[in-house]
């Protein structure tokens, strides 16, 4: 796969304090956020905040284990649907939630299984996996009949779902969550997402997916079944994008067949891309930057969106070919070396 | 971008202001007002602007109309203006946006229904009121919710009896779009066939983006009727009105729509392809009234050019003006003065009178059967006066029950 | 027998579209392995280049060779200034061509609005029992053989041929070996998408040429090369007569929706069953 982050990633070594710092800032600012911001912003920042969640899981995948897995947006929206049809019908939203989860790594499972026991190529993977999700959503598109029901829902094909219940507060006796509630949420599932599979690549097995990624031979001559590993790491990536997906039916109260579709898919490694994939906190880097972009852009005037967001796309490629986060990095690097040379001389 | 062309603009609250130049507001003596706030929510971008980009022009020239006489009780009006880029997600940002950052009295705009289901429960949330300026499925019970564009009932209840007695087209062959709008409009259209003792020999359906209809051609050639109904929406549908007019031909077999002309479509048509096609529609730009002569002049002079404007710019035009009655009416642009005050509001367009039934929010209006010409627009045949929002008012009360919420399918 | 004259019309039909939709993905993503996601806005341009040249006058069928030139020199330009950057970088050519297809997308909307155009069907109908056909989608499907058979014989008779096959498969040792590779790689990739601007243009009288057009074929062009498998040609060719014949078949019998429906149900399937593609098996070939 091209593309390689430069010798070993970031994650063969433990985080240092400045990192654990770092997160605890980060998390206190978001946290404090809603009190300092009107509602509307709280809104716009949930979106990144749950969109990031996807753009986590393809590039844990992509950056990690090398695993290029093109339809994320399969599992994506999976979960939404999971959600959206089991909320509807129970009137219960924690377990749907849960449902939401399992489901999609069930699904994961099953794919990834014929996919990584069928050791097809790595490009065969990628594609493989966007035309599933290209499927997927043909599928749903075409259960607009009313013959289509899930217990008393309606598929509703093409338009989707709309009045998904928002989250229930499992012990506030069937209170919803609010914008500011479902912003809290979306926060701390993000934060405990990123530190939980920083922390993940630290342990045996994270330090075998990295190993995987960079010599998957080499790995199985030193007695481990890649496939195993890299399945785990597959049905881990599908129950974030499922989680992310059932966050996205919360925040926004409906599901529709677009969450499935190629340009959601191709946007998700954009966001990854963009913000650069040998780290964890690129992708939700690039993926605040894209959505910011994209939103204000639609109030400016700028007649058409794409013809401004296609010309930053290519801009971006040309240019910050490592990927923005990254690429500051160097940067910073490169003025920091500076720097002491001055100082030494 | 043509809106910015007799008006300045700026960014403020996080949308695009289309504000009245101060020159405007000075000669209508508004200048130094509180103005009230308009949020238009459109698809500037992607591909639903098709539908839209009229739309949004005959919004704000509604608006800079109001400025230019005097504004709406005293005060002007602003316009705020967010491109939803045909994507629901910013529906969804924009119209919180709108109430929170905007402070908007109105939320106009949503072209397709998923886009105004996005947005009804925030218009709710945030206690606002809701203008929704298209052709639907019908069924929607929420008086926050007003419809101003045609339904199925009401427009097939005027073209069906007609193609069928006029034209003899007893025997009909539908083809509707695979989405809500599609699969109800095909199953009124069947009742009223069935109703006026004709036959429905088949229906079906086409996902939005099938450009090969080279099958059902065969098969309709096939299965002999006398009329084909198109229920087909959006670009990748265009393709059926060429391969038709390439196979079939509507000289040999008469071709009749509920959806065609919406989306401007005659206009891309080569003239062969156009001709002939019947239509039910509540505006076209050949109206023979002075009204729709005027307003068509005033829009392409406003837009500066001569395009053909259609039903979606007159949609903008005339959910503005009947908001701005509701308004006058109400004497307070407040969401809930307002909605108090939306029954039997009426505006004289350009398609004819234009009334709100309070018991539905939806709108009472003429129908007129047109058939389409060879110059890319369409004859006046008859007029049906007055058409109201019948499957909906079966379903629908909002007298009775005004915290009801529910979009209804009308069991047909 | 005249049901079976509709059978194969319909099938020739679905397949031709296939054919023309893909072939020039066959040479870009195909061969040059290039993941071209702005190859549906290929498409869309042939078919403006199409309607502006008969606008201008010309004839359709010139107009079709005029879009031709126009992609392919478009092709030209795009494979200079970007792609060129990017070899052997799969994943950042995504991004740069999904960015180039909104920038064409948005683009062309600007120049010309959203609306579609068209141009005037030439050809009328000819009439099999009591079915109508329409004698261009007759000669839609002649031009996709004809052009199938083109591309064959240039890649497979042709010193030019020879030279791009080899450098594509080794391009070190067609280096090592005198050719201007870069060169090979420029004029490749035109080609590709100057098929793909010819194929736009066919499709204009049957589809219109609008904006957001490239979108409704992409996904299926993707589908096709890659459930053909690593010989371009060959396993685009298998996988649109499969296709074809099945989305012509049942939707005719069927309907639209469960046509599109057996044509995705079947590619999962093949993609079980032969993971490598159509062709995974076959070791030479084109």
């Amino acid at each position: 796969m091209a593309g390689r982050p430069l010798g070993l990633g970031p994650a063969a070594s433990p985080p240092k304090w400045w990192w654990w710092l770092f997160v605890v800032l980060l998390g206190a600012g978001l946290l404090a956020m809603p009190s300092l911001v009107d509602i509307s912003v709280q809104l716009d920042v949930s979106i990144m905040l749950i969109l990031a969640l996807l753009a986590l899981s393809m590039s844990f995948l992509w950056g990690y284990v090398g695993i290029l897995s093109f339809g994320q947006t399969a599992f994506f929206g999976l979960g939404g649907y999971t959600y959206a049809v089991l909320a509807l019908n129970l009137g219960e939203t924690t377990g749907s939630m849960l449902a939401a989860l399992v489901l999609p790594m069930l699904f994961a499972a099953v794919l990834g299984y014929f996919m990584i026991y069928g050791r097809i190529s790595d490009i065969y993977l990628s594609v493989m996996t966007l035309v599933v999700t290209l499927i997927l959503e043909k599928g749903i598109r075409a259960t607009s009949g009313d013959q289509f029901v899930i217990g008393t829902v309606r598929l509703n094909g093409q338009n989707g779902i709309p009045s998904v219940p928002s989250l229930q507060i499992p012990w506030g006796g069937g209170a919803e969550l609010f914008i500011d509630g479902v912003f809290y949420l979306a926060a701390v599932l993000l934060i405990l997402v990123y530190v939980g599979l920083r922390l993940l690549l630290l342990t045996h097995f994270g330090r075998v997916l990295v190993s995987i990624r960079e010599n998957e031979r080499r790995t199985e001559l030193l007695g481990y079944d890649s496939r195993r590993y890299k399945l785990a790491a597959f049905v881990i990536a599908g129950a974030i994008a499922g989680l992310s997906g059932a966050l996205y039916a919360v925040w926004g109260n409906f599901v529709a067949p677009e969450m499935f579709n190629l340009s959601q898919a191709a946007q998700v490694i954009i966001w990854v891309i963009v913000g650069g994939k040998s780290t964890l906190i690129g992708p939700i880097a690039g993926t605040a930057l894209i959505q910011y972009l994209t939103t204000w852009l639609g109030t400016q005037g700028v007649g058409q969106v794409t013809l401004v967001l296609g010309v930053v796309l290519m801009v971006f490629v040309l240019v910050f070919n490592q990927g923005l986060l990254p690429t500051v990095g160097l940067i910073l690097a490169g003025l920091r070396n500076r720097m002491r040379a001055g100082t030494g001389r | 971008m043509t809106l910015n062309r007799r008006q300045f603009m700026r960014t403020a609250s996080g949308a695009l202001v289309y504000a009245s130049a101060a020159s405007v507001l000075r000669s209508a003596g508004l200048k130094g007002e509180e103005p009230i706030k308009v949020a238009n929510v459109l698809d500037q971008t992607g591909g639903l602007n098709i539908y839209s980009l009229k739309q949004i022009s005959g919004c704000a020239m509604g608006v800079e109309d109001l400025n230019k006489a005097g504004g709406l009780l005293g005060r002007p009006i602003e316009l705020l203006f967010y491109d939803s880029q045909s994507n629901n997600q910013f529906n969804s940002q924009y119209a919180t946006q709108a109430f929170v950052r905007g402070k908007a009295h109105v939320l106009q705009g949503g072209i397709t229904s998923s886009s105004r289901e996005v947005m009804r429960p925030i218009v709710r949330k945030f206690g606002g009121l809701f203008f929704y300026n298209s052709l639907y499925e019908g069924g929607v019970c929420d008086r926050r919710h007003v419809s101003t564009g045609m339904v199925p009932a009401q427009q097939l209840e005027a073209l069906v009896p007609y193609v069928m007695g006029e034209h003899g087209g007893k025997r009909g062959y539908i083809l509707a779009a695979d989405y809500n709008y599609g699969h109800i409009t095909a199953k009124w259209m069947q009742k009223i066939i069935r109703e006026n003792g004709g036959e429905d020999l088949a229906v079906e359906f086409f996902p939005l983006d099938v450009t090969n209809f080279a099958p059902v051609i065969s098969r309709i050639q096939a299965a002999k009727p006398d009329v084909v109904w198109s229920v087909l929406v959006g670009g990748a549908h265009m393709a059926f009105y060429r391969q038709y007019e390439a196979t079939i031909g509507k000289k040999n077999l008469m071709l009749a729509s509920t959806t065609y002309g919406v989306g401007r479509e005659q206009t891309e048509l080569s003239a062969d392809e156009a001709e002939g096609i019947l239509i039910g529609t509540s505006f076209v730009d050949d109206l023979p009234s002075p009204a729709a002569k005027s307003f068509v002049k005033k829009f392409q002079a406003w837009e500066g050019n001569s395009d053909y404007v259609g039903e979606y710019g007159e949609y903008g035009y005339r959910g503005i003006m009947l908001w701005a009655e509701a308004v006058r009416k109400a004497g307070s642009p407040e969401p809930d003065a307002v909605i108090a005050a939306l029954d039997g509001v009426q505006y004289d367009g350009a398609g004819g009178l234009y009334t709100i039934d309070g018991k539905t929010n939806h709108t009472t209006m003429d129908i007129h059967v047109v058939r389409g010409n060879r110059t890319g627009s369409f004859d006046l045949i008859k007029s049906f006066g007055q058409r109201p929002p019948k499957d909906t008012q079966l379903v629908c009360d909002l007298d009775k029950n005004p915290d009801d919420t529910t979009q209804y399918e009308p069991e047909v | 027998m005249e049901q079976v004259a509709i059978y194969a019309y319909q099938i020739g039909v679905s397949f031709s579209i296939f054919i023309l939709i893909s072939l020039g993905l066959a040479v870009i993503f195909g061969m040059m392995r290039v993941i071209n996601l702005a190859q549906g806005e290929f498409l869309m341009l042939g078919a403006y280049a199409c309607v502006l040249a008969t606008q201008a006058g010309l004839s359709l069928w010139l107009s079709m060779f005029v879009a031709a030139a126009v992609v392919g020199l478009f092709g030209i330009v795009v494979e200079r200034v970007i792609i060129r950057f990017l070899y052997g970088r799969i994943v950042d050519t995504l991004l740069a061509t999904w960015g180039l297809s909104l920038f064409l997308v948005g683009g062309i909307t600007t120049l010309f609005g959203p609306q579609s155009e068209s141009v005037v069907n030439p050809l009328g109908n000819v009439t099999v029992g009591d079915i109508a056909l329409s004698q261009y989608s007759l000669a839609m499907i002649a031009i996709a053989i004809a052009l199938l058979i083109g591309t064959y014989c240039l890649w497979r008779f042709t010193r030019f041929g020879l030279i791009v096959r080899g450098t594509m498969q080794n391009p070190d040792m067609a280096r090592g070996l005198g050719v201007n590779t870069d060169r090979v790689f420029m004029l490749t990739f035109g080609f590709g998408a100057a098929l793909t601007g010819f194929a736009g243009a066919v499709l204009v009288p049957i589809t219109g040429a609008a904006p957001p057009m490239g979108v409704f074929f992409i996904a299926k062009a993707f589908i096709t090369v890659i459930s053909g498998g690593h010989l371009p040609l060959i396993g685009t060719v298998s996988a649109s007569a499969i296709f074809g014949a099945i989305d012509g078949f049942v939707a005719f019998v069927s309907s639209s929706v469960v046509g599109e429906m057996s044509v995705l149900f079947v590619a999962i399937i093949l993609l079980r069953l032969l993971p490598m593609g159509i062709t995974g098996h076959l070791r030479r070939g084109l």
